[in-house]
């Protein structure tokens, strides 16, 4: 096995042929950076998962009581029924997964073939810059996979 | 796809319980969940109908505790048996790292064990896998409904049917009484962590 490294992006699309895969300490940390800045601006919890379920990095503001591993396995598995839903009406994907609840909301976002990103945010965010900044999010854990 | 975090020295990898309908994957769980309380740090998930069938899966994460330094959290899963339900399985089966197959022992079940494996064999290639990729073991289940007058098929027949080499360890079990149910998982874990073992530094 490589270690760390973004060995994912180096390989295949779809990542299930690895038998498994490490990410180094300089490379979570990163990521863990670029997640901690989502927090600053007030999000609850965000987390980087796997698609197959694996908590990759996880930030919080330290007020969060949640099952964090069964809400990572159900949100892949979320992710992957609609994203077949998608396939269904002929969509590749649906780009914007968003479920809102009265104090707590989900956001979803794909951040390749291999990652999700899941926020859970308050009524105080507003979507439109949630969706901004987790978009610059994404784009920072590609470049740093990708290293 | 077991992933390791080596800045916080942690594992995660997944198992899942594969089978037939009503052949008792999720009792597994629930009595793994019942005799390991403490090591499991959550409520079990489960996803049912309202007719208590498995509509997604049943999850729990599991503490498997520590090895080579690092923390291992093994998440168990199993499948909708019902055969309605073929998407959601392969679903289930993205990135899985050990298989328990649980086979119906019961004689009219024969043709569902054997369509169930096929089954889990179909979408592993789906998934560009095969059993020889992953930690696989097969339970025999409902043994304690031998000498009940029930037909029950041998486990020379079940043998014959699923692991005509005999290179696969099989579990003659029992999930209902919690007969060799924690063997199955201790193997299963055993040989997940013996595919791991050799990443962990």
């Amino acid at each position: 096995m490589a270690k760390g490294r973004g060995m994912i992006m180096t390989r295949e699309k779809d990542a299930v042929t690895l038998d498994e895969y490490a990410m180094g300490e300089e490379q979570i940390g990163q990521i863990e950076g670029v997640l901690d800045r989502l927090v600053a601006i007030g999000v609850h919890c965000v987390m980087v998962i796997d698609m197959a379920g694996n908590i990759v990095a996880i930030r919080d503001n330290g007020k969060t009581r949640i099952n964090v591993y069964s809400l990572a396995a159900l949100a892949a598995a979320n992710f992957g029924a609609v994203e077949a839903m998608a396939k269904l009406v002929g969509e590749e994907e649906f780009s914007l997964l968003f479920h809102k609840g009265a104090q707590e909301s989900l956001h979803f976002l794909k951040i390749n073939p291999d990652l999700l990103m899941l926020t859970i945010f308050g009524p105080e965010m507003t979507l439109g810059l949630l969706r901004i900044k987790s978009s610059e999010t994404a784009a920072h854990i590609r470049s740093i996979w990708l290293r | 796809m077991a992933f390791i975090n080596m800045k916080h020295r942690e594992v995660q990898a997944k198992i899942v319980y594969y089978g037939p309908g009503r052949g008792g994957k999720t009792t597994n769980l629930e009595y793994i969940y019942q005799q390991f309380r403490d090591r499991i740090p959550s409520e079990m998930v489960s996803i049912k109908t309202h007719g208590d069938r498995t509509l997604f899966f049943d999850f729990m994460p599991f503490d498997v505790g520590k090895i080579r330094g690092y923390d291992v959290r093994i998440q168990l899963y199993t499948v909708p048996g019902q055969a309605k339900y073929d998407a959601t399985r392969r679903l289930v089966l993205k990135g899985v790292d050990g298989i328990v197959f649980v086979a119906d022992s019961l004689a009219v079940q024969r043709e569902r064990n054997i369509e169930s494996f096929q089954n889990m064999l179909d979408h592993l290639a789906g998934h560009k896998k095969s059993i020889q990729d992953i930690a696989f073991v097969i339970q025999y289940n409902k043994r304690d409904l031998e000498n009940q007058g029930i037909p029950m098929l041998s486990i020379e027949q079940l043998d014959a049917d699923l692991n005509p080499r005999k290179n696969i360890p099989t579990f003659p079990a029992s999930a209902l009484k919690g007969i060799n149910v924690v063997v199955t998982l201790k193997k299963i874990i055993a040989m997940t962590m013996t595919n791991l073992n050799r990443s962990l530094t």
